[in-house]
């Protein structure tokens, strides 16, 4: 294998990753909607935390191998029309991934300030918090966003 | 770049759903993994963590596996006597010995969840953790075979 060959396989993987991450915080989000208690949104802590590294590694991984692949690869160029397509959608999905992150935050910053008060029982706002309706539409959006660099990375439109 | 799998175009949409299909396999495992890891016998994450292998991982194993097929026998990779690529003999088994093991892990998670419900032991639900962590590993090296196609 090519040292070209090991860098598309790293920027699949990272894909992977990132898709991986994604259906983590899908799995996550089904599970908090029925969380009401402090102790029960910062168990899913832990969990979060794999989702972020995969998303974050795989995000980075996608984006700085996929770029350095556009300018190795000589069938590619990085004007090409679908590879600019692709790097819009990732600053898309990025900042929407972003913003989801902050969404659901504020779960767990609530919950953080409900332990710390010492009131351990189910809380009203809290479950409101958990569940978030701006939350899933912004993961829906992040997930449109990736499946479209998907579906693009695969047809590559207008490519020759 | 990336998916320039040796592929014509007309096998497009099958690979979507191929690659797809294995992106949520991945993921599945992912939270599986995690859950069953970091559950410290909380018995909701032991849950969740079964319930992601079987409600995640097992149709995106299934999606992945048919467009596999769909794909290979589009391309003549199927036939008698057809030459098969390293990468293509890695795939393949990699994803029915993967599918086995992930079998085998939905089977044993089952148990273990029933015994949770009857408040017996986490050591079933660990040994799916494990089984989870090696498909996993499995899977990560299937993605390298595919993508970077050794030989």
């Amino acid at each position: 294998m090519s040292f070209d060959d090991w860098a598309l396989a790293v920027h699949v993987l990272s894909a992977f990753a990132y898709v991986g991450g994604i259906v983590l915080f899908w799995v996550l989000i089904v599970a908090v909607r029925r969380v009401d208690t402090p102790e029960g949104t910062l168990r899913m802590e832990p969990i979060v935390k794999v989702g972020n590294a995969a998303v974050g590694i795989g995000a980075t991984g996608t984006i700085v191998i996929g770029i350095y692949l556009a300018f190795a690869l000589d069938s590619y160029a990085i004007w090409n029309g679908w590879i600019i397509a692709a790097i819009v959608l990732w600053a898309i999905s990025a900042e929407l991934g972003r913003r989801t992150g902050a969404a659901y935050m504020r779960g767990m910053e609530k919950a953080k300030e409900l332990d710390a008060a010492r009131t351990p029982d189910a809380n009203e706002e809290l479950l409101a918090l958990n569940r978030t309706s701006a939350g899933v539409f912004l993961h829906a959006l992040t997930s449109l966003a990736v499946l479209l660099i998907l579906l693009d990375m695969i047809f590559k439109p207008g490519a020759p | 770049m990336l998916f320039s799998i040796a592929h014509t175009h007309g096998q497009d949409f099958a690979l979507f759903l191929h690659v797809l299909g294995a992106m949520i396999l991945v993921g599945g495992l992912l939270t599986a993994a995690s859950s069953l890891a970091l559950a410290r016998g909380d018995v909701k994450f032991l849950r969740l963590g079964y319930f992601s292998l079987l409600a995640v991982a097992l149709p995106g194993w299934l999606l992945m596996r048919i467009d596999a097929e769909w794909i290979a026998s589009k391309e003549g990779w199927t036939a008698k006597g057809a030459p098969t690529p390293t990468w293509l003999g890695i795939g393949f088994v990699l994803a029915d010995a993967g599918g086995l093991i992930l079998l085998i892990s939905l089977i044993t998670g089952g148990i273990g969840v029933r015994r949770l419900r009857a408040g017996k032991g986490t050591g079933l639900l660990k040994a799916t953790l494990a089984l989870s962590i090696v498909l996993l590993a499995a899977y990560i090296v299937a993605v390298w075979a595919m993508a970077g196609k050794p030989n």
